[in-house]
C-alpha cells in the first residue's frame, strides 16, 4: 500500500492503495466517484473514461502509480467544462441515453472529440467513438447528439 | 553525399562499397580500397537488425495500414483503434488513451515514453501484413526521405530511445504471461546497429 | 383507440382493490391491488403487502410512482409513470420514478410474477397504469368537490390542481391528505384520446440527466457502510466443483478477509471476500484451484454441431403438422432446396455486470440488485436462507443493460450472494461478476441447426415445407417446465411455427438435446434465429421467382397478416425515394418479422468495406398497436436493430471446446461498435387503434437476414452459418 496525492476535478486528493490498482478502482471505491463506470477492465469498452491530463484516458488499465501529477476529470465534473455542458444538454435533448452505463465513457469520449475537432465529419465521429462499446447500440443518436453538439458549439 | 558523423572510412570509399552488390562481392572481385571485411560486417550487422525489425515488438508499430497490430500473432489492434493523422490515433481514441509512459503489467497493457506508430513511409509490411523481406526494409530504414529524416547517427539516438527499448522490456499480459522479446539482446542490437552504420548502411539485395 | 381501452374495461383484471392510507409524513398513498386469472403460476392470493404504494402525492407537490419493473434502458421508468400522470392530470415535470421493490402488489398483471420481459411491460400495464392515474384523479377530485360543496363533475383538473365551477382551485399536494380519507370509486373512465397529454406523444426520458452526469447509480455502484466486495471462482467446466484451492496467497493479500467454497446451482465454487475490488480479484487470480469434472458433460461446439446435423436429419416433437408432411416427398429434386442452417451459442454480455449485493443478520435479509425477476429472486434468496419470504426485502436498481440475462429461473447470481451474506452475518456483501465471469458464466442462447426441405410451385411459392430445428430447451429444468407441450418447448420453434406464411402442406418439429450448458433467453429468444432462417429462405425463394422482395412476401402472408402488411406497406412507401438510387456495389435487403404483438419491417441498404457489410441505411416500419410514446419506440427500434447485428459480428459467437468456454471477454466476443452499427436509421411507426405491443424484442429478429438478403444480392451466396466470419 502507498500514499498517492492526486488531482480530481481540480480538488486534492490523497488515497492509499495498492499501487497496481487501476485508477478506475481508486476512483470509485476510495473516492466514492462511481460515474465512471466498470465494463470489462480490459479498455475493451470505454466505459472508464476519464480525462488525463486532457487525454481521454481509459482508466480501467492505468495503474494508480502510472498517474502522476496529471490532472483527472470525471464524469461528475465535466458540466462544469463549456464544452462538456453542451455535450451533456446534446445528449439529452436527443435522448440518447437507453440503460445509461456507457454513456459516461461517451460522453468523456465526445468532449474529447469536440475538443479537438469542433466541427467533426462523419467518418471522424465514427473514428472518435469507434472503440465506445453500447449494448444498447444507441450508436445513430450517440452521432445526432454529437452532431447537435457541434452546431451549438459552433 | 557526405554522411556527416562517421569518421572510421573516407565518405567516397563507403559510398563505393554502399553500392557494391553481393553478386560481384560472390564472384570473388574486390573493388580497389574497398573494405570488404567492413561491408559483410555491416551486411551481417544488418541481418541482425532486421531479425529485430520483423519481431512482433517492433513490427507491429511499423504497419502499412491504418491500424497497429497487437500480439506474436500480429492481429489487427482490438477494439477499433485507428493510426490517425501523425500516428497517435483520433482524438477519443489516442494511444495514450491506454499506453502509459510505461508498462501497466497489473492490467496487461504495455507502455513507453511517446507510444505511437511509425509513419507509413517507414513501415516494414505490405498490403496484406506480410512483414517485407530485409532488402526491402534495410532500403526505407537508410534512406533518409523515408525514415523521417534521420542519418546514421539519428538512427543510433533512435534506438537509444525508451520505446526502442521498451522491445527487450515489454511487460506482461493481464493473464500473466510475459511477451516475446527480440532474438538478440539489447546490447548486441546496439552494437549491430554501431556496425551497420559505420559501415555505411550497406543493403544486401 | 378501440372502446375497450377508452372504458378500461379489460378480461384481465377481475377485481381491483384500492387501499388508500395517508402517510405518516402527509400525502396520499394509493396502492392498486390486482386479483389475477387463476390460470397465473404464483397462488390466487396475493401474499402480504408491504405499505407501498403505487403513487405518493407528496405535501411538496412532487408525485412519486413505482414502477413495477425493471429499467434496463427500454424506457419503461418514463413510460409508465406517463400513462399513470396523464390519466391522474399531474404536472409532469414535478413527477419523480422510481424503481419498485419486490412485493406481490407489483406482479405483471398478466405473468403473475413481477418481472420484465416477453417485451410486455406497456402490454400489461397500459391499462394498470391509467387505472391507478385515473382513480387518483378521481379521489383528488372527490376531495375538492367536497371541500367547495360541488358535484365533482364540475371540478376539471390540469397540472397537479383541482378546478372547481367558481373558479375554486386546489393543488394535489394540499387535497391529497384529506383524499385519503374518502371512498374509493368504483368505475373510473379513462381519458378520450383526444384529452390525452402525454401519452401517445414524444417525450423525453426521466432518467436522462443523471445518466449523463454520473449521478445515477446502478446495482454495481451501490456503497453501504462497512460493505464488503466478493468474487467467485467459478467451475470452468459448467457443474464441476472444486477439488483444491491454495488460500494462503489469497489471505495474504492486504485488504482480503476471507477465503471460502460454497455450493453453486451448478458445481462448487470459491469465494474471496476482501474490501476492494482489485484485492478480490488479486486474491481470486492466485486460487490456483483445481477442478473435478468427471462426473459432468464436457460440451464440446464440434461434437454439438456434428451431433445436431444427425438429429436435424429425423423428426422430431412436432409442433405444427399442417396438410400433408409427406407431400415434400413427391417434389421433384430440381423444385426443392434443402437448407441447413448452425447458430452458435450467444451470450448477452449487457454493459453493466452481474451484481448483487446483500445483508443478512439471522433474521431479515435485504437484497438490492437490477433484476428483472425480482420476485422470483426475493423467493429464491429466502430459500437460500431459511427465511419467509416477507423476511427479505429486495430493492430493484436501475441496472446497464439486462436482454434476458438478468432474468434467471434458478436465480443463481443471488443465491450466490445470499450465501456469502450469511457467512458474513450481518455485514453487507457486493458480488460481483466480472467480465470474463460473464462471458464464461453460460446463460447464453442455445446453439441451434435447422434443416429444411421446402418444396417449390409451379407458382414459384412454397408448397410444402418441412423444418426440424435442434436446440436446447430455455425452460426445461426451471420452474417454467410445466409451459412445456408434450416436451415441446415454444421458444425453440417461434417465429417458425407461428409463422404468418402460407404454405400448404408446413411440418415443424424439434429436437431438444439436454447438454451441460445452462441456456437463457437472449433478446427475441426463438426469433432469434427462426426470423433468420425465414426471411433468408423466402428472400430466396422470392429472387428464384424474379420476384420483388416486398411483393413476394405480400402474397405470402395469410389474410390475418394485418401488422405485417401494414408494415410492410408504409416500409415501401418510406424507402421509395432511396431504394431505386442506391450507387453501383450497394444493395438493398428486405426482411419482415412479426414477434410479441408487433410487426416490424425493414429495409437496409448494404455496400461491402473491407470484407465486412457497412450498413448505410436502414429503414424500420413498425406496427406495436397504439405507441405509448413514440421516441422511446424509435430509440427501441433502433437499438433492437443494431443490437441484432451481434448475431453477424465475426467474433459473435460463444464456443466450448473440451467443455471450456474458449472466449473471456469482448476481446474474444465481440458485439457491434459504432462502425457495425447502421450510420442513420429512419423509424416508422403505423398509427393503430390496436392495444399496445412489445417494442423491446421485435426489432431484433429482423435486421441479421435483411443485411445478409443484401449481401447475397453483391455476392450471389446465401448465408446459412452464423456468426458471419466471411462474405
Amino acid at each position: 500500500m502507498q500514499t498517492f496525492k492526486l488531482i480530481v476535478n481540480d480538488e486534492q486528493k490523497e488515497v492509499s492503495a495498492d499501487p497496481r490498482t487501476p485508477l478506475l478502482w481508486v476512483l470509485r471505491e476510495d473516492l466514492k466517484m462511481t460515474g465512471t463506470k466498470y465494463g470489462c477492465g480490459i479498455a475493451s469498452c470505454g466505459a472508464c473514461t476519464v480525462h488525463l491530463g486532457g487525454v481521454p484516458t481509459r482508466s480501467c488499465v492505468v495503474p494508480i502509480s502510472l498517474v502522476g501529477n496529471r490532472p483527472i476529470m470525471t464524469i461528475e465534473a465535466i458540466s462544469n467544462d463549456p464544452v462538456g455542458r453542451v455535450v451533456q444538454d446534446a445528449w439529452v435533448s436527443e435522448d440518447v441515453v437507453q440503460c445509461g452505463y456507457c454513456q459516461s465513457g461517451q460522453i468523456m469520449s465526445a468532449v474529447a472529440l469536440l475538443k479537438a475537432m469542433p466541427k467533426p465529419s462523419d467518418n471522424d465521429i465514427e473514428d472518435s467513438m469507434g472503440g465506445n462499446l453500447c449494448r444498447c447500440a444507441t450508436y445513430v443518436r450517440i452521432r445526432q447528439a454529437i452532431k447537435t453538439a457541434a452546431r451549438q458549439l459552433g | 553525399m557526405k554522411r556527416p558523423g562517421l569518421t572510421v572510412f573516407p565518405a567516397v570509399l563507403l559510398l563505393a562499397v554502399a553500392s557494391v552488390k553481393t553478386a560481384s562481392l560472390e564472384q570473388g572481385s574486390t573493388p580497389a580500397r574497398a573494405a570488404p571485411r567492413s561491408t559483410s560486417l555491416g551486411l551481417a550487422a544488418w541481418q541482425e537488425i532486421y531479425s529485430v525489425m520483423s519481431h512482433p515488438r517492433c513490427v507491429n508499430c511499423h504497419t502499412a495500414s491504418d491500424y497497429p497490430q497487437q500480439g506474436d500473432e500480429r492481429h489487427r489492434h482490438l477494439f477499433n483503434v485507428v493510426r490517425g493523422p501523425e500516428g497517435k490515433g483520433v482524438p477519443a481514441l489516442q494511444c495514450a488513451t491506454c499506453h502509459q509512459s510505461a508498462n501497466a503489467d497489473s492490467t496487461g497493457v504495455p507502455g513507453a515514453p511517446g507510444w505511437h506508430l511509425a509513419p507509413l513511409s517507414i513501415n516494414w509490411q505490405d498490403a496484406n501484413e506480410n512483414i517485407l523481406p530485409s532488402s526491402a526494409v534495410c532500403k526505407t530504414v537508410s534512406d533518409p526521405r523515408k525514415n523521417g529524416g534521420m542519418d546514421g547517427a539519428a538512427l543510433v539516438r533512435h534506438h537509444q530511445t525508451e520505446l526502442v527499448k521498451w522491445a527487450w522490456k515489454p511487460g506482461f499480459r493481464n493473464d500473466g504471461t510475459a511477451r516475446s522479446v527480440p532474438p538478440i539482446n539489447y546490447e548486441q542490437f546496439m552494437a549491430a546497429t554501431r556496425t551497420w552504420v559505420q559501415a555505411g548502411m550497406p543493403c544486401p539485395e | 383507440m378501440t372502446t375497450a381501452m377508452i372504458s378500461g374495461r379489460s378480461s384481465i383484471i377481475r377485481r381491483t382493490f384500492l387501499r388508500v392510507s395517508s402517510a405518516a409524513a402527509g400525502g396520499l398513498f394509493v396502492s392498486l391491488y390486482l386479483d389475477w386469472p387463476a390460470s397465473a403460476q404464483q397462488t390466487a392470493k396475493p401474499q402480504s403487502y408491504p405499505p407501498d404504494a403505487f403513487v405518493h402525492v407528496r405535501p411538496d407537490g412532487k408525485i412519486v410512482i413505482q414502477v413495477n419493473r425493471l429499467e434496463f434502458g427500454q424506457g419503461v421508468h418514463t413510460a409508465l409513470p406517463m400513462l399513470l400522470a396523464d390519466e391522474m392530470d399531474a404536472d409532469w415535470s414535478q413527477v419523480i420514478a422510481d424503481l419498485a421493490p419486490a412485493s406481490d402488489v407489483y406482479r405483471d398483471p398478466l405473468m403473475g410474477i413481477q418481472m420484465v420481459g416477453g417485451s410486455g411491460s406497456i402490454a400489461h400495464s397500459f391499462e394498470q397504469y391509467r387505472q391507478l392515474g385515473a382513480r387518483t384523479r378521481a379521489m383528488l377530485v372527490a376531495g375538492a368537490a367536497a371541500q367547495w360543496k360541488v358535484h365533482p363533475g364540475q371540478c376539471h383538473t390540469e397540472a397537479s390542481v383541482v378546478h372547481g365551477p367558481n373558479r375554486q382551485s386546489a393543488k394535489y399536494a394540499e387535497l391529497a391528505s384529506a383524499a385519503a380519507g374518502l371512498p374509493i370509486p368504483e368505475n373510473v373512465p379513462l381519458k378520450k384520446e383526444s384529452d390525452l397529454r402525454l401519452t401517445g406523444k414524444k417525450i423525453r426520458r426521466l432518467d436522462s440527466r443523471s445518466k449523463c452526469d454520473g449521478s445515477q447509480k446502478y446495482g454495481l455502484d451501490l456503497e453501504l457502510p462497512g460493505m464488503k466486495v466478493a468474487l467467485v471462482a467459478h467451475p470452468p467446466v459448467f457443474g464441476a466443483k472444486v477439488k483444491s484451492f491454495d488460500a494462503s496467497s489469497a489471505r495474504a493479500i492486504p485488504g482480503v478477509d476471507d477465503v471460502f467454497e460454497i455450493p453453486l446451482v451448478r458445481g462448487t465454487g470459491i469465494v474471496v471476500v476482501a474490501n476492494r475490488f482489485w484485492a478480490a480479484k488479486q486474491a481470486r487470480d492466485q486460487l490456483h484451484a483445481d477442478w473435478d469434472a468427471a462426473s459432468v458433460e464436457r460440451a464440446d461446439s464440434a461434437q454439438l454441431f456434428e451431433k445436431y446435423r444427425e438429429l436435424a436429419r429425423t423428426p422430431g416433437i412436432v409442433a405444427v403438422n399442417r396438410g400433408d408432411p409427406n407431400a415434400i416427398n413427391a417434389i421433384p429434386a430440381a423444385d426443392r432446396i434443402v437448407a441447413e442452417y448452425e447458430f452458435p451459442f450467444l451470450a448477452h454480455t449487457p454493459m453493466e455486470p452481474l451484481n448483487t449485493t446483500v445483508r443478512f443478520d439471522g433474521a431479515r435479509a435485504e437484497v438490492w440488485a437490477g433484476s428483472q425477476f425480482q420476485t422470483v429472486d426475493q423467493m429464491a434468496v429466502a430459500e437460500t436462507l431459511g427465511l419467509k419470504p416477507e423476511k427479505v426485502t429486495f430493492h430493484t436498481e436501475m441496472a446497464g443493460g439486462g436482454f434476458g440475462r438478468r432474468a434467471t429461473p434458478d436465480s443463481h447470481v443471488q443465491r450466490e450472494a445470499a450465501l456469502i451474506a450469511k457467512r458474513l452475518r450481518g455485514i453487507p456483501v457486493k458480488l460481483i461478476w466480472t467480465r470474463e465471469d460473464d462471458v464464461q458464466g453460460g446463460y447464453y442462447r442455445p446453439m441451434h441447426v435447422h434443416r429444411l426441405e421446402v418444396g417449390v410451385g409451379a407458382d414459384g411459392k412454397p408448397a410444402a415445407w418441412r423444418h426440424v430445428i435442434v436446440g436446447q430447451s430455455i425452460l426445461a429444468g426451471t420452474p417454467f417446465a410445466s409451459m412445456l407441450k408434450n416436451g415441446l418447448d415454444e421458444s425453440t420453434v417461434e417465429g417458425a411455427a407461428d409463422t404468418h406464411y402460407t404454405v400448404p402442406d408446413f411440418h415443424v418439429s424439434a429436437h431438444h438435446p439436454v447438454i451441460n450448458v445452462p441456456v437463457l433467453w437472449w433478446r427475441s429468444v426463438g426469433h432469434s434465429h427462426n426470423a433468420f432462417v425465414m426471411e433468408t429462405l423466402i428472400d430466396e425463394l422470392a429472387t428464384r421467382a424474379n420476384a420483388d422482395p416486398i411483393a413476394y412476401r405480400e402474397s405470402l402472408l395469410a389474410p390475418d397478416a394485418n401488422k405485417l402488411k401494414t408494415c410492410l406497406a408504409l416500409l415501401e412507401e418510406k424507402i421509395a425515394s432511396w431504394r431505386p438510387r442506391v450507387p453501383r456495389g450497394h444493395a438493398v435487403g428486405i426482411a419482415c418479422h412479426e414477434c410479441f404483438g408487433t410487426g416490424v419491417a425493414c429495409a437496409v441498404e448494404v455496400s461491402i468495406e473491407n470484407r465486412r457489410p457497412r450498413i448505410h441505411r436502414a429503414t424500420i416500419a413498425v406496427d406495436p398497436g397504439f405507441a405509448v410514446n413514440p421516441l422511446t419506440i424509435e430509440s427501441q427500434m433502433q437499438g433492437g436493430v443494431s443490437f441484432g447485428i451481434t448475431q453477424l459480428m465475426p467474433k459473435g459467437a460463444i464456443t466450448l471446446k473440451d467443455g471450456r468456454v474458449e472466449q473471456r471477454n469482448w476481446d474474444g466476443y465481440t458485439p457491434p461498435y459504432i462502425k457495425d452499427a447502421p450510420v442513420t436509421m429512419d423509424v416508422h411507426i403505423v398509427p393503430s387503434g390496436e392495444k399496445p405491443s412489445g417494442c423491446g424484442e421485435p426489432p431484433v429478429p429482423v435486421i441479421s437476414p435483411a443485411i445478409v438478403n443484401a449481401l447475397s444480392q453483391l455476392t450471389g451466396k446465401r448465408y446459412r452459418r452464423l456468426p458471419l466470419t466471411e462474405i
